[in-house]
């Protein structure tokens, strides 16, 4: 087995691709330089009263910019539909986009079926409208799916990313794996680490960690804020106070000493971790009780069955979050019991657990103090003063007359907060807190490859480029949404 | 006015000391006494050894007599062992009886002994403390200039070509945070695999002698994450004063673009700004952590990774003091500036 080279055999390709780039940095520069000058385009006004006016300098590099922007996208497209079929024949790349290939039919059937649909889609239908929504939306799925077919599914991992492969230490990518046997994959697509492990397979296995994660620690954030933030906007006095001096000392701490603080083995001995998450989990449930009995209360008959399901089903939830081993907080002197380990749904270990409290903890005060605000300005309107005239309580005109009128920006803040959760879940795997330190997460990885980076820098690029792509995917959704949103 | 500062330095300080509060009790909690004995001491100590470590050492009293302790409200603590050696918080063996103080905290401007570097925490902080200013200094001078011009250039005209490249950088800034875009700038700039070798990977030798060589990728590292959002800020400021009543009149009467924009717009349109940057201050602060750790710059930063992973107890205050006071100033001082450079808000 040979070293495989980037491209393959498609390197002819490579030409016609640099030509291209080069043509578009050099027209869109053109293009900023000349959108200094004021124009003067060239008008003509014929005898019979029509008009016509050449498109001038700006229009003829536009056009040049359009058609390179077109030119490289095909090769690149090319690259990966020629990689699909050749596989590893077309270089690296090519393998690469063979081993992702659910991840393309994934990405594929979901923008074929959101684009058929999306007059009836709502609020993410129109998303399809605009470019930069549509850019930023590929680029998150592209790493949902490739985390859920990477991490869970084994789809796309060509080799176990925990086993060291003797010889691969700190090869750089393209190199044939040592000793491979036949149903083995035979490279090591984007090189070996500094302990002799696959960095490709790696990669994608720690996609799943990220998107794991960093989903439902914004969702409890925003739970927690969005409990805690209307009755302190709606409400004010007192209540408000207390609650906004609480979340500004919060705010006020550096959030890595903080982390530094609390993600530590020995603040999971104490316990401490467990408290805040019996604390902070219990949010939603609160959240979901009042939203419904604010909704139904009027008809005990539907409210209370309706209160009792969902209420049992969120308490066993939350207990089987909580309780490891069946004891909620288990330190070395004593221990407090709680789901018994029959019952329990699922375990979490306490690594991951500290982890997501502490980003839930850092996350929440930002969200309370938006929707404070939202609620401050939203509890003016008319609609608000009509449900008080006619007599609503004060949980549901804050929960069903102002939250859906501030959805808009809480969406589009949920999006850009996915993205700063995942910086934070970064931070955390970067100063080696938290997560075992050979799980595969971006941050984690990245920490283990700084080290050789002046030497080796491909074991280190790799998360960190992957990281930078999911984040500015989420900050193109959540700009392609806030376009949308104020549309309407 | 003077009121209103007031008030502020009071919850300030009811924030810090809050604050501080929650950090000694946190690096107070028994398994991080325990690990902090087992440095100090040896790894091997029996619990017995460990306990009796502790309390000569004044770890075991009350949280917040201790706290106090600290802060310099209650007298330090003395042992007087079996054998006849005293330890005491504030003075050790050395020290003639006469000079012996009962109070050594805070209040009377002593903050304590640093368990990892042997030395008095105040030099400490303050020596690293001036590492971390020059490299803030040297940040901020790249990185506002650079957020305003993106900002302003952007906002000029909204939706012309320039302002949607411009602002797809500054997305794509605000997307990268320090760890990824200096893993970056090291690997193409400074190591051998990209053959570039422009910059120095590490920072060190910056702490004496600060050149363009070693010094530039630390200072952009952080810059960039930090420029992204104040260029998207300044951006929205200018494109709602380009849309103003004012500027459409002065447009009308034929004013030249760049007059509007220098002399009309650009005065109003840096309030926001301004604000956000003061805010940015301590967001820079995580970017100053992390960057020390990457490029090897043994600020501030670095102190506090060395500070919390050895539960170094009372540099640890110090460094959270120092954090918080930074957090609470900058929120003042935007507070206090944008009264004054808003006239509308000055005037009544």
């Amino acid at each position: 087995m040979e070293h495989l080279t980037w491209t393959g055999a498609l390197s002819p390709l490579n030409l016609f691709l640099a030509l291209a780039v080069a043509v578009l940095v050099i027209a869109i520069v053109a293009q900023i330089l000349v959108s200094f000058a004021p124009s003067d385009d060239g008008r003509a006004v014929y005898a019979d009263g029509s008009m016509a006016a050449d498109r001038g300098l700006s229009g003829f590099i536009g056009m040049i910019v359009h058609y390179a922007l077109i030119v490289t996208l095909a090769i690149a497209l090319l690259y990966a539909v020629a990689g699909i079929f050749m596989g590893t024949d077309a270089g690296i790349i090519g393998g690469m986009a063979q081993q992702l290939l659910p991840v393309w039919i994934a990405l594929i059937v979901t923008y074929a079926l959101s684009i058929t649909f999306k007059r009836k889609l709502g609020l993410y239908g129109k998303l399809f409208d605009s470019t930069v929504g549509m850019i930023g939306f590929g680029l998150v799925m592209f790493w949902v799916y490739a985390g859920f077919f990477g991490g869970v599914l084994d789809m796309i991992t060509t080799h176990d990313t925990l086993s060291q492969y003797s010889g691969m230490k700190n090869k750089s990518p393209g190199t044939p794996l040592r000793g491979a046997e036949a149903g083995d994959f035979q490279w090591f697509l984007l090189g070996g680490d500094n302990l002799a492990r696959d960095v490709f397979s790696r990669l994608f296995d720690g996609a799943w960690v990220v998107v794991k994660i960093a989903p439902f620690a914004t969702l409890f954030a925003f739970m927690v804020g969005i409990t805690l933030g209307l009755p302190a906007g709606y409400y004010g006095g007192r209540l408000d106070t207390i609650l906004s001096f609480l979340a500004n000392l919060i705010l006020a701490f550096p959030v890595i000493l903080l982390f530094y603080l609390l993600v530590t083995p020995e603040i999971v001995q104490t316990g401490i971790p467990n408290y805040m998450a019996l604390v902070l989990f219990v949010f939603p449930l609160v959240f979901l009780a009042i939203l419904l009995n604010a909704r139904f209360y009027t008809q005990p008959s539907f409210r209370t069955p309706l209160l009792i399901v969902v209420l049992g089903v969120g308490a066993w939830l939350y207990l089987s979050l909580v309780s490891t081993d069946g004891a909620i907080v288990a330190t070395p002197t004593y221990a407090i019991p709680g789901l018994p380990a029959m019952l329990d749904g699922f375990d979490i270990d306490p690594n991951l657990l500290v982890v997501f409290v502490s980003v839930v903890f850092v996350n929440a005060p930002t969200v309370f103090r938006i929707v404070r605000g939202l609620a401050l300005d939203i509890k003016t309107r008319d609609y608000v003063a009509a449900a008080q005239t006619r007599g609503e309580g004060p949980w549901y005109i804050m929960l069903w007359e102002i939250l859906p009128n501030a959805r808009g920006p809480l969406i589009v803040d949920f999006c850009l907060r996915i993205g700063y959760t995942t910086i934070l879940l970064g931070t955390l795997g970067f100063f080696g807190l938290g997560l075992a330190s050979e799980s595969p997460d971006w941050g984690t990885t990245i920490n283990a490859g700084r080290r050789l980076l002046s030497i080796y820098p491909h074991a280190a690029i790799a998360p960190a480029v992957s990281l930078l792509t999911l984040v500015l995917g989420l900050n193109l959704l959540a700009d392609g949404l806030r376009e949308e949103s104020l549309r309407d | 006015m003077g009121l209103f500062i007031l008030r502020r330095l009071g919850v300030m300080l009811l924030t810090a000391l809050c604050l501080t509060f929650i950090v000694f009790w946190l690096t107070n909690l028994y398994p991080n006494l325990e690990k902090l004995a087992k440095t100090q001491g040896n790894f091997r100590m029996s619990d017995e050894a460990v306990t009796s470590y502790l309390d000569d050492r004044g770890y075991l009293e009350p949280l917040p007599i201790k706290f106090a302790q600290w802060l310099g409200v209650a007298p330090g603590w003395v042992t007087q062992k079996d054998d006849g050696t005293v330890l005491a918080r504030c003075y050790n063996e050395e020290t003639p009886v006469d000079e012996r103080r009962r109070f050594c905290g805070v209040l009377q401007g002593d903050w304590g002994k640093s368990t990892v570097f042997k030395d008095d925490v105040g030099a400490i902080v303050a020596t690293r403390l001036a590492l971390t200013g020059k490299l803030m200094f040297w940040v901020l001078v790249l990185m506002v200039p650079m957020a305003l011009a993106v900002g302003v250039l952007a906002g000029m005209k909204e939706g012309s070509k320039l302002d949607r490249s411009l602002s797809t950088v500054s997305i794509v800034s605000t997307a990268t945070p320090e760890y990824v875009s200096g893993v970056i700038f090291i690997a193409v700039f400074a190591s051998s695999a990209f053959g570039l070798k422009w910059f120095k990977g590490s920072a060190t030798s910056a702490m004496e002698s600060a050149n363009f060589e070693n010094f530039f990728l630390p200072v952009l590292t952080i810059s960039l994450y930090g420029m992204g959002y104040i260029a998207r800020m300044t951006r929205a400021s200018m494109t709602e004063v380009m849309t103003a009543q004012y500027i459409r009149t002065a447009r009308l009467k034929g004013v030249s673009f760049g007059n509007i924009v220098f002399k009309h717009a650009l005065r109003n349109a840096l309030i926001a700004p301004f604000t956000v940057i003061m805010l940015q201050i301590p967001w820079l602060l995580n970017g100053v952590v992390i960057v020390e750790t990457l490029f090897n710059y043994k600020g501030f930063g670095w102190v506090l990774v060395q500070a919390a992973g050895n539960n170094d107890i009372e540099l640890l205050l110090a460094v959270s003091v120092v954090s918080v006071v930074v957090v609470l100033l900058t929120q003042l001082i935007s507070d206090i500036g944008y009264v004054f450079l808003n006239p509308r808000i000055r005037i009544s």
